[in-house]
């Protein structure tokens, strides 16, 4: 068995439950945060490298067997976004420790991040559908805290509006979770995915799916179902914003990856042309929303969803070559977006304010922050030697090698749009004149401007180690897809229909 | 008994949509209480033991036990109605808040 | 507001005895009905009962504790009892029990120490709230007092 499945979730959970009971002992409170995070970064890398040497890791809580209890399964695409978001929780955590107010610290502020980091670690490692409901419940609990836990009015305002649409989205969950329990009489993933193979009324298939869709769909922001998102993501403070752009909309790309991949992959092929339209829908209206806006982290926000819209182009394209493109951008964009967050944060901390139309000068005043933006937004745009070149290209040539010109000629459209947006930013903040005299403000220090500064490196590394990391991400999507050795791994050779007659005995 | 649970879940559906679709804040939430219990219901129909007469146990000769209802729906039910539960009070609670910052039940009222 | 003398009788004699039913509840709760989510709920109602008759300081006083605190090494002590068998080989939360049952008490393994985890995060995460919600016209007496993320339940 591999029993150590489990530590990413107990550390976090226990660290968490230590840091309240430490509470006003603020030094340690932080060591402890801190070493948790630095745990589960290290052991995210250390699972990537073993699923990608040893192939998918599987152990079952309390001992059940599979498929009758819960089963944990690290497979690639699982571990590699395991190990993204305990970076970018690094990250964060090392950006508020240098930068967030006290009286956010009293309130729990570490331990809300930590229980993020739990349900997402949850979420990318569990193997059973309901359990699955259970970790998106334990992040969105910690994200409400944490979005509203300034209190001030435009928290609370966009807060509401996204605890009620993420409600409604957990709620539609549910309904699909217990209808497919109805029908298949299984909540393992592996099972399910078996018995819905060979259904003989798919037409409740069809209809679980639109469910799931829907659900995933709002948490994911995709195009009708994203108007939440510039209306709360704003509003915490800059560290908030990043952890939540990378982690928050990504576990509803994973969620759709995983349950379209593997439970429903029959109503994928069916729903293909319907996911595909509305990945275009969402990178078109997001990206227009981009350009209309005139606040640094605004039009990030809406930079968001249109990335959003190619991280479901991949699934669209119902494909390993697909899935494998979404993964290898989704990753990708978590980093640099992440990272590209927390610049601008650093600079409207600096400056005080985050509209483009105030800011400006920031190239003579802060030649790193400048040159690090720089690369971050080249590497958001798509030029070669970053990350997002690569993620793009892989996608364009997906799209391309299944006849899906439509879909592709939209990406290869909002992908200069996205550029021209992120240029918007670059030239009033950075290159224009201010108008106001700045001499007065504080400089951004190094310690915030770091976190960001290393996230756009490490999309540089990508870009340069792009070899290795396609090949890892292509063998991602496939596994994606092979819901025969996802069964294997979890129940045993058999398959779990074999496994489930072998314990019935 | 299937029919009376269908109509049931119906009518909390219906309540929960039209409580949703109002302006006022305090019948929004109690709207998405009402869903969720419409829920809770839904997932009880989804039992073998509603649907299809048999839970997914056996004894020790193999057989279904008689006079066993799903328990798996139960705990699916009870681990729903524990998070809608923490869920509910923190809305309430922002809800208070937001009534508090804004000075108003409306929605309408509730833009920046 | 809190001048019920029939709820204020009633709420005096029902602390103790709902206090009992909870430890009931939670005992029992590995083979029967109960458990520690209903034990701590029916716990964290004797404290909230207390809070309706007689407002939220007394209910403070009635039972002095850090509920939070409460809470939070409730889901220390629930995650510890899981270790063992991860110590041994075994998953995360596989039961041990002890091979005797200790009299009055009844079975003893990890599952129960578990429970009584669950209950005191329950305990402590309902009176929590509900001890805030009561209190907060009194924290904060004007129609726009300070805001802080105090409401907020932790999962």
């Amino acid at each position: 068995m591999n029993n150590h499945l489990f530590l990413p979730l107990i550390v976090p959970l226990m660290g968490a439950a230590l840091a309240v009971l430490l509470g006003r002992r603020r030094t340690l409170a932080r060591a402890v945060v801190l070493a948790v995070v630095l745990f589960s970064t290290g052991y995210g890398g250390w699972l990537l490298w073993l699923v990608s040497v040893a192939g998918r890791q599987a152990t079952q809580a309390s001992n059940w067997p599979a498929p009758f209890g819960i089963s944990l399964v690290a497979d690639l695409l699982g571990a590699t976004m395991l190990f993204v978001s305990s970076l970018l929780m690094l990250g964060a955590v090392a950006y508020s420790l240098a930068t967030i107010e006290a009286d956010y610290e009293q309130h729990f502020y570490y331990p809300l991040l930590l229980l993020l980091l739990l349900g997402v670690s949850g979420a990318f490692l569990t193997g059973d559908l309901f359990n699955l409901y259970v970790w998106f419940e334990v992040l969105l609990m910690s994200s409400f805290g944490l979005l509203t836990l300034g209190g001030t009015r435009g928290q609370l305002v966009g807060g509401l509006k996204y605890v009620v649409l993420n409600l409604v989205g957990s709620t539609v969950f549910l309904i699909g979770g217990g209808m497919i329990y109805g029908l298949a009489g299984t909540l393992n993933m592996a099972h399910l995915g078996e018995r819905l193979a060979t259904l003989r009324e798919p037409g409740l298939a069809t209809a679980i799916a639109g469910l799931f869709l829907f659900a995933f769909g709002s948490k994911a922001a995709i195009a009708p179902l994203f108007f939440w998102l510039p209306e709360s993501y704003h509003t915490p403070p800059p560290a908030v914003t990043a952890i939540f752009s990378g982690l928050m909309t990504k576990v509803g790309v994973y969620a759709l990856y995983r349950v379209f991949g593997l439970v429903l992959a029959n109503e994928l092929a069916r729903m293909a042309p319907l996911i595909l339209a509305l990945a275009g829908a969402t990178m078109v209206l997001g990206v227009l929303g981009a350009l209309a806006q005139t606040e640094m982290r605004r039009v990030l926000s809406f930079t968001i969803i249109a990335e959003v819209g190619y991280c479901v182009m991949g699934l669209g394209l119902a494909s390993a070559a697909g899935l494998a493109a979404g993964l290898l951008f989704t990753a990708h964009v978590m980093i640099v977006k992440a990272g590209l967050l927390f610049l601008a944060g650093a600079i409207e901390r600096s400056a005080g304010t985050g509209d483009l139309r105030k800011l400006g000068g920031m190239a003579r005043r802060e030649p790193v922050l400048a040159t690090f933006w720089f690369l971050g937004m080249l590497s958001l745009a798509g030029v070669p030697p970053m990350s997002g070149f690569f993620g793009k290209l892989a996608l364009l040539q997906a799209g391309v090698a299944q006849g899906q010109y439509v879909i592709t000629g939209v990406a290869a459209t909002v992908s200069l749009l996205i550029f021209l947006a992120l240029l918007k930013i670059w030239n009033e903040v950075f290159w224009k004149k201010s108008y106001e005299d700045q001499s007065k403000l504080p400089r951004v220090s190094v310690a915030a401007l770091a976190p960001g500064a290393l996230l756009v490196v490490l999309s540089l590394v990508i870009g340069v180690a792009a070899g290795p990391i396609s090949e890892l991400s292509a063998l991602a999507g496939a596994q994606a897809l092979d819901l025969t050795g996802y069964a294997q791994a979890t129940c045993g050779a058999g398959g779990c229909e074999a496994a489930m007659s072998e314990l019935m005995k | 008994m299937t029919l009376i649970l269908a109509i049931s879940i119906g009518c909390l559906f219906a309540g929960a949509i039209y409580l949703m679709l109002r302006r006022s804040v305090v019948k929004l939430i109690l709207g998405l209480l009402l869903l969720s219990h419409g829920v809770n219901l839904l997932i009880f129909t989804m039992g073998d033991g509603v649907r299809r007469g048999a839970p997914p146990i056996v004894d020790d000769a193999g057989l279904p036990p008689a006079n066993v209802a799903d328990p798996l729906v139960q705990a699916l039910i009870l681990t729903a109605i524990v998070i809608s539960f923490g869920l509910t009070a923190f809305v309430l609670a922002l809800a208070y808040r937001a009534n508090q910052a804004v000075g108003s039940d409306d929605l309408n009222d509730m833009i920046e | 507001m809190y001048d019920s003398v029939i709820l204020r009788s009633v709420a005096r004699l029902m602390l103790p005895i709902l206090l009992m039913l909870a430890v009931f509840m939670l005992l029992r709760g590995h083979n029967l009905p109960g458990g520690g989510f209903i034990g701590g709920l029916v716990a964290s109602c004797a404290v909230i009962l207390q809070m309706v008759a007689f407002g939220p300081t007394f209910a403070r006083r009635a039972l002095p504790a850090n509920y939070l605190a409460i809470a939070a090494f409730g889901v220390l002590f629930a995650g510890v009892w899981g270790l063992p068998s991860l110590i041994g080989g075994q998953p995360f939360l596989t039961s041990l029990w002890l091979p005797q049952p200790i009299p009055g008490v009844g079975k003893i393994g990890t599952p129960v120490l578990f429970d009584v985890g669950v209950f005191l995060t329950v305990v402590g995460v309902t009176t929590q709230i509900a001890l805030l919600l009561a209190e907060e016209p009194l924290l904060f007496p004007t129609e726009r007092g300070p805001a802080d993320g105090e409401g907020a339940p932790r999962a």
